[in-house]
């Protein structure tokens, strides 16, 4: 019953050493045909003996990835009672990811969190008295992974999975409502627009996925970007996070064609910061690129570090970067607190809220709905620093933890495998849609359409976390006027 | 004082859609039936449309039909227009449905109950429902002394630990005149009569519809046996006198040309017949204004009414609020039958008070001079939670009671027919002591529909929606006798010879569409110059038949002048021949996933099953399963709140269990 073909990484997930791929299920030899060239004799995985071992390269497509041992292991001597491979890698953590990838382009399907362990035990490799452990094993580690998941996913992420959600349940409610009720709602012309929809929706995933290979997508490291006035202590806050003595830097290329980026670990959090050459050339970000600029990368930002100066009174330039703040998490640095302080964290909330309650009133007219605060973690919170001394700087570490892991640390691994689930899925979301332009332009009936665009948006709706349920007949509803 | 006992095997409560296709199963399975209703002369009364079908509904009738029910040859035989709908999209939604002479509807229904053996017709509203309890675990209540007690004697067990342990099971019924009648069975088929209110404006009767007498007691009993009820709401328009309206201002909308009938029985030249026309006119912004004015006078917004309307059949004065922005609304203005001049007025039904009614009406292209015959009015009623129900549509807790209809909170004549003859087939089977049967999702609309009205919560009285249905491919309005006849078969409500029919038609569908695949066509120049002509790209290879027919420009009519050994088939056959080849890919498809819901609904669940003693359930889950107790994993895993991991623990559990 459980045949279908799983692999996953087997072994836990560290930078050295050597890691093991497993592939489990009716297809698993056959898969490793696909992905693994042996460097001798060629030959048909299933001709092996049942537990040899074997050495070769690990390929994806025409591609090595790496050099690998792969033993095997024939029903039912193995710890799934099913056809096994093992694929050892020692390139570390990035070939290993790619070579799962490989698999699961040619037959398998990422394992779910305890699969390995729930088949062994549903095809009687454990003993009955480890039922419970192993009903708790699932239940653990999906609750990890469901918690997880959803904490690594960028902001920018998520809102646009859920905008192309309803987007494509829009199209679905119109198809189905058309469907339900062809006197009320015609069809004229729908499969031209439902061409340039599909046009916009695949483009867009397809930049998803770009950037899930890159790793933009998950939050490998939070996209920080420090802003304040003139003098204020930016570049004091630069050299100190990226001092030698307590981070590791690296110079990568930015996500934008201008922007670099730095990487600075605290703890066990990194922080990417944009824009640094900015921050480095000219003393004032805001002064520079101006406000609207500034807003800009606010919005791209995960975390906004705003350095204030304590000894001097709040101004003008203090609303306007507050202003490009918006809603983003923030932390203020409010620095020198060595000299005689003019702003305290009181007297800066003060302003801080001033500003905002005009803001909105200026705004409340055009404003449909205000944004939901989703978010339990504070968006903004304000610690004393003093560059010069050094001091506060592990309090910044600790708000920075709080503020976006609730003071949990994941763990690598995890990031890793769940992040590769969202992938596969998105993928499949995009596979889907690819099979709705196809029906189009074969000029198949409308009602074919929505077979392939509901797999899409429950695909998506796995990456965030969410079911199908009811969304459709409650859109189709509220959208379409139906019913005699 | 000396009562009225008899013993038969099934009471039918109720002789509407569902009452009708449950009563006419058991006594067509040859057990001693008797259907009750509060009026004889409301038998298959269709007090709301006057059609039958529509998309997806249209496939329930189908399938009614298909396991032997009346429902698709009554309206054959009552129709006076028909159409197929969606005829420009793909086979998987074309629907049939059919306007209905309801007065020759009921007529004829009426007609086969009162000849149909061991069925008796009674006249009585039905009060009380007997039941006894079962006690199962006998032994856990056996005292020391050796004296069954019974649970509910044993110190310490409440009444929520009877009806946890010892099920219920009926024995009977009693009328409000006191007569009991005995039964192995009974099958709830209230409709909308439990408690029924009408109202129109702040007028308000108490009574079921058409002011016919409602079933005021019922309710009482239903509850003191546990059963959790719930009240609905759903709405009908005004009906007007034909004379009084001008159809020069209206759109006709005439019926197919060529009539497909419903029943897979029925002579399809029979119903060739001369068709009545339907019309079309639409509201304005005259209309709204005059309903955007009163509308603190609608019960509904004034908050009078207290059930829950349905989403998909709004009254015209939730259109106007909900769809602001639309400037018109569609109005089909249908014939009710022959012998009567009453128009119904689709699209427009209402709970206005009946003076607004009237100006509003009368705003409308060609109802300027309109005379109400009937006022629009909304009905408020009692239904049962149907989440109390087994697939079978038995109640879990109580043996041998069965619900079917708009008492199990679903909407219309269709839904209602598919629930009760599935009702009636489950109720006879149990009686003869064979097991009962489950449509599942994958075989029919009726399992969609059985199953979302037994599994989810549902907060309106449940529609048929062509979206329900996921494996929709493959349950096509045209496949249905293949689909269920089998089942209707070995329940005994379709004959040998009919059940030979469907196989020979199964085989030549079958040989036919192998030799497609297998008869391979040439690049010959003659070939190449048909497919030209075809506007059709020319062959590089051979192709077979098949695969040419898989191209949309082409299909197997338009193959014939290349294809000259093919024998002259049914049209029937070559319809299922069409459809299986051209939309192969999706359908292979559909089939695929089946397989994966057919095992976990094959994964069933012990009715004992203990959830606490499940270790690693999310509390969520462990609530809502014990509260529905589904009969499968499949079922369990469509239960919201129940997770994929949950229902992975369950597996586990399950599996361990077995061992």
């Amino acid at each position: 019953m459980w045949s279908d073909t799983i692999a996953a990484i087997a072994t836990g997930l560290s930078e050295a050493g050597i890691g093991i791929v497993r592939v489990s299920g009716d297809d698993a030899f056959a898969v490793a045909d696909r992905i693994f060239r042996p460097a001798g004799e060629k030959k048909r995985v299933e001709d092996y003996e049942s537990h040899t071992v074997h050495y070769g390269y690990a390929v994806d497509g025409g591609e090595i990835i790496d050099e690998v041992m792969l033993s095997l292991m024939k029903k039912p001597r193995s710890y799934t009672k099913e056809d096994t491979v093992e694929i050892s890698c020692h390139g570390g953590l990035f070939l290993l990811k790619r070579v799962l990838e490989a698999a699961l382009k040619n037959g398998a399907r990422l394992a779910e969190p305890g699969e390995f362990t729930k088949r062994a035990f549903l095809n009687g490799r454990i003993d009955l008295t480890k039922a419970e452990a192993v009903m708790d094993l699932i239940h653990s580690q999906n609750e990890f992974a469901r918690r997880t998941s959803l904490q690594q996913l960028r902001g920018s992420v998520y809102e646009e999975i859920r905008t192309l959600r309803e987007e494509i349940l829009y199209e679905l409610a119109f198809i189905e409502s058309a469907l339900d009720d062809p006197e009320h709602i015609g069809m004229e012309g729908y499969p031209e627009r439902l061409e340039g929809v599909l046009e916009s929706l695949l483009g867009r995933i397809k930049r998803l996925l770009d950037s899930a290979d890159d790793g933009r997508m998950r939050k490998e490291g939070i996209r920080t970007v420090i802003v304040g006035k003139p003098n204020a202590g930016k570049s004091s806050l630069l050299n100190l996070l990226a001092g030698e003595e307590r981070a590791i830097v690296t110079e990568i290329a930015g996500t934008t064609r201008d922007a670099l980026q730095e990487s600075v670990r605290l703890r066990d959090i990194s922080l990417n910061l944009v824009d640094t050459a900015g921050i480095r050339s000219t003393e004032d970000v805001i002064e520079r690129i101006g406000v609207e600029r500034a807003k800009k990368y606010a919005s791209e930002a995960d975390l906004i570090l705003y350095v204030a100066d304590a000894s001097v009174p709040l101004d003008e330039n203090d609303s306007q970067i507050m202003e490009a703040i918006g809603e983003k998490k923030t932390i203020v640095l409010l620095n020198k607190t060595d000299l005689p302080a003019v702003v305290t964290k009181e007297s800066f909330l003060d302003f801080y809220r001033k500003e905002k309650n005009l803001r909105e009133e200026k705004e409340s007219a055009f404003r449909r709905s205000s944004v939901p605060e989703t978010e339990k973690s504070p968006v903004l919170c304000v610690i004393n620093t003093s560059m010069r001394e050094g001091t506060g700087i592990e309090a910044f570490e600790s708000a920075v933890e709080e503020m976006f892991f609730g003071g949990e640390i994941r763990q690598e691994d995890e990031v890793i495998i769940t992040s590769l689930r969202q992938k596969e899925e998105i993928q499949e979301a995009y596979e889907s849609l690819k099979l709705v332009q196809e029906s189009l332009r074969a000029k198949l009936p409308e009602d074919f359409f929505s077979i392939d665009l509901t797999n899409a948006y429950a695909a998506l709706g796995r990456v965030i976390g969410e079911e199908v349920g009811e969304d459709l007949v409650n859109e189709i509803f509220s959208r379409f006027c139906l019913g005699k | 004082m000396s009562q009225i006992r008899e013993k038969v095997d099934v009471c039918v409560i109720g002789a509407g859609h569902a009452g009708c296709e449950a009563a006419l199963a058991c006594a067509r399975m040859g057990l001693e039936t008797v259907i009750f209703t509060v009026s004889v002369d409301s038998i298959a009364l269709m007090p709301c449309n006057p059609n039958v079908g529509g998309s997806s509904k249209g496939h329930l009738v189908r399938e009614v039909d298909a396991l032997g029910g009346e429902m698709g040859k009554n309206i054959d035989r009552t129709f006076i227009q028909s159409k197929m709908l969606n005829v420009s999209k793909g086979p998987a939604v074309h629907s049939l449905r059919a306007q209905a002479d309801k007065a020759e509807y009921s007529r004829s229904m009426r007609k086969v109950l009162e000849n149909q053996d061991h069925l008796v017709i009674k006249q009585a509203e039905v009060c009380e429902l007997l039941t006894e309890n079962i006690r199962k675990n006998v032994s856990e209540y056996t005292a020391e002394d050796g004296k069954n007690r019974g649970p509910e004697n044993v110190p310490g067990i409440g009444m929520d630990d009877v009806l946890e342990f010892g099920r219920k099971k009926i024995v009977g019924v009693k009328t409000f005149t006191g007569a009991v009648y005995e039964a192995k069975a009974v099958i709830l088929c209230t409709g909308t009569y439990l408690r029924a209110r009408c109202l129109c404006g702040d007028s308000i009767t108490y009574t079921g519809p058409n002011g016919l007498q409602a079933a005021n007691h019922l309710t009482d009993s239903l509850k003191s046996l546990g059963i959790e009820m719930r009240r609905f709401k759903t709405g009908t328009p005004a009906r007007m006198d034909r004379r009084s309206l001008d159809f020069s201002k209206m759109e006709e909308q005439f019926g197919d040309k060529r009539v497909v009938p419903f029943s897979f029985s029925t002579d399809p030249e029979s119903v060739q017949i001369e068709q009545d026309s339907c019309w079309l006119t639409y509201t304005n912004e005259k209309t709204h204004a005059i309903i955007r004015a009163n509308l603190d006078r609608s019960p509904i917004y004034a908050g009078i009414i207290e059930g829950t309307g349905p989403r998909y059949c709004p009254s015209i004065e939730d259109k106007v609020v909900k769809f602001a922005d639309k400037e018109r609304h569609q109005v089909f203005i249908e014939p009710e039958g022959r012998h009567t001049n009453e128009m119904y007025v689709g699209g427009m039904s209402s709970s206005m008070p009946e003076d607004v009614q009237l100006a509003m009406y009368r705003t409308v292209p060609g109802l300027e001079n309109c005379r109400i015959v009937r006022n629009a009015y909304a009905i408020e009623y009692d239904c049962i939670d149907a989440r109390q129900l087994d697939p079978t549509l038995e109640f879990k807790r109580i043996e041998g009671l069965y619900s079917a209809g708009q008492s199990n909170g679903s909407s219309g004549y269709e839904e209602a027919a598919a629930q009760g003859i599935l009702a009636g087939i489950n109720a006879a089977l149990k009686c003869r002591g064979r097991e009962q049967i489950i449509i599942d999702r994958s075989e029919g609309y009726l399992g969609v529909l059985v199953d979302d009205l037994v599994t989810k919560d549902n907060t309106e009285p449940y529609r048929m929606m062509t979206s329900r249905a996921e494996y929709r491919l493959l349950l096509r309005q045209d496949n249905a006798d293949i689909r269920l006849r089998k089942k209707g078969y070995e329940a005994g409500l379709i004959t040998q010879e009919q059940m030979d029919r469907l196989d020979r038609k199964v085989e030549l569908i079958q040989k036919e569409i192998k030799r497609l695949r297998e008869t391979s066509v040439g690049a010959s120049a003659s070939n190449q110059a048909f497919l030209e002509r075809m506007g059709s790209a020319p062959l590089k290879t051979a192709a077979t038949l098949a695969e040419l027919m898989c191209r949309p420009e082409l299909s197997y009519g338009s193959l014939e002048e290349i294809d000259p050994e093919r024998e002259k088939l049914p049209a029937d056959v070559l319809e299922q021949v069409e459809i299986e080849i051209k939309y192969q890919g999706y359908i292979e498809r559909q089939q695929r996933q089946v397989l994966q819901y057919k095992k976990m609904e094959q994964k069933k669940i012990p009715a004992d099953i203990d959830y606490d003693d499940v270790p690693s359930l999310r509390l969520e889950a462990r609530q809502k399963l014990k509260l529905f107790r589904p009969v499968s994993v499949g079922q369990a895993s469509r239960i919201s709140g129940v997770t994929p991991a949950d229902v992975s623990v369950l597996l586990v559990y399950l599996e361990h269990r077995g061992k």
